[in-house]
């Protein structure tokens, strides 16, 4: 009972922060609002390690069951729970990251207006999150993976008085719309098939089904996988988020949100086993991004841009990970980007802060001798990002590389490595243009530099300290502890298997993946410290493919010429369409009313007004007549009564002798 | 021995007279007077035709109207008083607001 208890608050508690802060946030003070929000999420977070140390000595998966949501006919769908090493991994991820952020935040978003709606949506996010990552049904994650969806939308567009981030939350929320297009489809096959949504019910039954349809539904779900986790074609949503606050990039388009399709894939892997058609397009939808998005993170000018690129290519990784089949690699890289990535935005946050929030690198450099701490932490990021042994992202990267490797994906590898190189590069150049070299700082936010306030640095150093040791639980690679702990729930590459090509090979993977990442480092040190001249001259060396990826492959231009405009013309159309045809069908009705409605009044005012008002005119004329009979005078009515009384005294006579009153006085 | 037919000429006369004074008198408190003469005129009528049936009844019938041709006279001066004082007017064709 305890267990269900400590299950169940750590999503509710940050909803209630959301309750709270959102209806009453207006009522009391900025300090009240963070406390409840950092706090919420900090004791999910413990409630989270809770539940990890309770899935460490009993390793079983257990499902709680909030209540029953929906029955009838064959569906039943709970609000429901699973609690097994996988939610657990990204238990600890969302509220330990999360809740890192969400100290950040406070000093970060200090001062600025709609503070309390910022924690407020913040903390709706992580509740969205939790129930995409620890819900036991697919309906359960389509409503987490909605609500970080409009979480996304809603801080995306924090300033959303900024025409450019209220341009950049509608593509992201339509982009998305997409993916979940397909991702809805997945579900009804899923449903139709199965006659249920519950994971543990799927899975089971799994193995009934054709190839074909295991492909189909695997895709399906790959789409909205594709649009959340921002991979080809779909990934031009995330560079345009960054148009939020760094601590939501952080969080929700770096760490968490974005991981949400390579978590569903995971939790999917029974199906996409059964299909290799879905898992090899899954590999080289992955490779094709990861590479493809580091190459444009190259030139990149933005700091926070080229990290948005950088965290499209992780991404890439990842899913290339799950493509290849290693799973838990893909997780392990999840888990351990999450704590670089977080770490790289929220330092590169502590710039823009120090710098009254330019992010152009142009502007920057030097910043070392000023921001030592910042540049410290930025430097442990890049470190962990590019691979360098033995940062996190070295273990997680170099085992998805080598998984390739060995399982014969030389194409893959090949992708990887280069993107690897390309990642070492972009990542390192950033790092030598915002720290090193001369100061390109503009005069007015020169004065204005200083090192951020310690509710920043604390997170920064925490996150630096994981992204140095984060990737010890995966040592050795695929054999390490972080495996044995998910093998329950994506146990299909046993250890030993990996074991065997493991003797000489391994070594030797790791020894290149380091050169690369060295390489890269090198090239970024001689362009950009030794010869800060040679950058410039190879982008005039080479200026038609500098262009080409400045502007980004010119892929947001041919989505709008390819796809926006010819909509925007079909909606001109229909609006054309609406407003001549349906609206004329609709006045013509209107008109017609109208006139049957006038000879229906001609009728009613003169026919049958007419026929009533003869009624009363010939009462009215009666009247007339009759009423000089009240004269108003007691003597004529005295008269009337006598002459009343003598015709009735005759009648009487009359009636009873039978013979007339008249006779009777001749008589 | 009167005969009946006497008090029946004498009380037909009588409702005459209190008839004709009804209709021509334009004075409130004549015409009350008239109506007072109209019922004695029917009392008369009463108390014969008792005695010659030799039943009580008729005396009583009498005794009733007695009583209530007070009571009428009584309201009815009262109503001519109010008449007076609201309207200053003391013959009956003067009010003549009871109609449309």
């Amino acid at each position: 009972m305890a267990f269900e208890l400590l299950v169940l608050a750590v999503p509710a508690l940050p909803l209630l922060a959301v309750i709270l802060n959102g209806l009453f946030g207006n009522r009391y003070s900025h300090r009240v609002a963070y406390w409840l929000g950092c706090g919420s999420v900090g004791v999910s977070f413990l409630f989270a390690l809770g539940i990890f140390a309770e899935m460490l000595a009993t390793g079983a998966t257990r499902e709680v069951v909030a209540y029953p949501w929906i029955f009838g006919g064959t569906l039943t769908v709970n609000l429901g729970f699973l609690i097994d090493p996988l939610t657990c991994v990204m238990l600890l991820v969302v509220t330990g990251v999360g809740f890192l952020i969400h100290v950040y935040s406070i000093g970060y978003m200090h001062g600025e207006e709609g503070f309390t709606r910022f924690f407020t949506y913040m903390n709706l996010f992580m509740v969205s999150m939790l129930l995409l990552v620890m819900g036991n049904n697919y309906l359960v994650l389509f409503i987490g993976w909605e609500g970080v969806g409009l979480c996304s939308y809603l801080l995306i567009g924090y300033y959303y008085d900024r025409v450019s981030a209220a341009k950049a939350a509608t593509k992201a929320f339509v982009v998305n719309r997409i993916g979940d297009a397909g991702f809805l489809l997945g579900i009804f096959l899923v449903f139709v098939n199965f006659q249920t949504l519950d994971y543990t019910t799927v899975f089971a039954r799994a193995g009934q089904l054709s190839t074909g349809m295991a492909t189909t539904i695997a895709l399906c779900l790959l789409v909205g996988a594709i649009g959340k986790s921002a991979q080809i074609p779909l990934y031009t949503w995330l560079p345009d988020a960054m148009e939020g606050p760094t601590p939501v990039s952080a969080l929700i388009h770096a760490a968490t949100m974005v991981t949400a399709g390579v978590y569903m894939v995971v939790r999917n892997h029974v199906l996409y086993d059964m299909a290799p058609l879905a898992l090899s397009t899954v590999a080289w939808i992955g490779g094709g991004t990861a590479l493809f998005a580091a190459s444009i993170g190259l030139v990149q000018n933005d700091i926070k841009r080229v990290l948005a690129y950088s965290t499209v290519s992780q991404l890439g990784y990842m899913f290339l990970a799950c493509g290849v089949g290693a799973y838990a690699a893909a997780i392990f890289h999840l888990m351990t980007h999450a704590f670089f990535k977080a770490l790289l935005f929220l330092s590169a946050g502590s710039v823009i802060h120090a710098l009254a929030g330019e992010q152009d690198i142009r502007h920057m450099g030097g910043l070392r001798a000023k921001l030592p701490l910042t540049h410290l932490s930025f430097l442990t990021g890049t470190l962990a990002i590019a691979g360098i042994f033995p940062l996190a992202g070295f273990w997680s990267k170099d085992e998805i590389m080598a998984h390739a490797f060995v399982h014969g994906h030389y194409a893959l590898y090949g992708l990887a490595a280069l993107g690897a190189f390309l990642t070492a590069f972009y990542m390192f150049r950033l790092t030598y243009l915002t720290f090193y070299g001369e100061s390109r700082v503009e005069p007015h936010a020169a004065g204005h530099l200083h090192e951020s306030p310690w509710i920043m640095m604390g997170p920064l150093i925490a996150l630096a300290t994981l992204s140095v040791i984060g990737g010890f639980p995966g040592v050795p690679p695929e054999a390490g502890w972080f495996h044995r702990f998910l093998n329950p729930v994506v146990g299909t590459t046993g250890p030993a298997e990996a074991h065997e090509g493991s003797t000489g090979l391994l070594p030797t993977l790791m020894g290149i993946a380091t050169a690369i990442a060295l390489s890269g480092w090198a090239l970024a040190h001689y362009l950009y410290k030794i010869r800060p001249a040679a950058a410039h001259e190879l982008a005039d060396r080479t200026p038609r493919m500098y262009r080409t990826l400045l502007n980004k492959y010119y892929v947001d231009e041919f989505y709008d010429a390819g796809v926006v405009e010819p909509l925007k013309r079909l909606g001109a159309v229909w609006d054309w369409f609406d407003q001549r045809v349906i609206d004329g069908v609709v006045r013509a009705v209107g008109r017609l009313t109208e006139t049957s409605a006038a000879f229906s009044t001609l009728f009613e005012t003169y026919i049958i007004y007419g026929s009533i008002n003869i009624i009363g005119y010939s009462n009215h004329l009666a009247a007339r007549v009759l009423r000089r009979l009240q004269t108003g005078m007691v003597h004529h009515y005295a008269a009337i009564i006598v002459a009343g009384l003598f015709l009735l005294v005759h009648l009487l006579w009359v009636w009873w002798t039978g013979s007339s009153s008249v006779g009777l006085a001749a008589r | 021995m009167v005969p009946l037919a006497a008090y029946v000429v004498v009380s037909a006369v009588l409702f005459a007279t209190g008839l004709i004074g009804v209709l021509i008198r334009r004075n409130f408190i004549i015409v009350l007077m008239a109506i007072g003469i109209m019922l004695n005129a029917a009392n008369i009528n009463l108390v014969a035709f008792s005695h010659y049936l030799d039943s009580m009844a008729g005396q009583v019938v009498a005794l009733f109207v007695i009583a209530i041709a007070a009571g009428e006279a009584a309201v009815g001066l009262a109503i001519i008083i109010v008449v007076f004082r609201a309207k200053i007017a003391t013959n009956v064709d003067e009010i003549n607001a009871l109609r449309w």
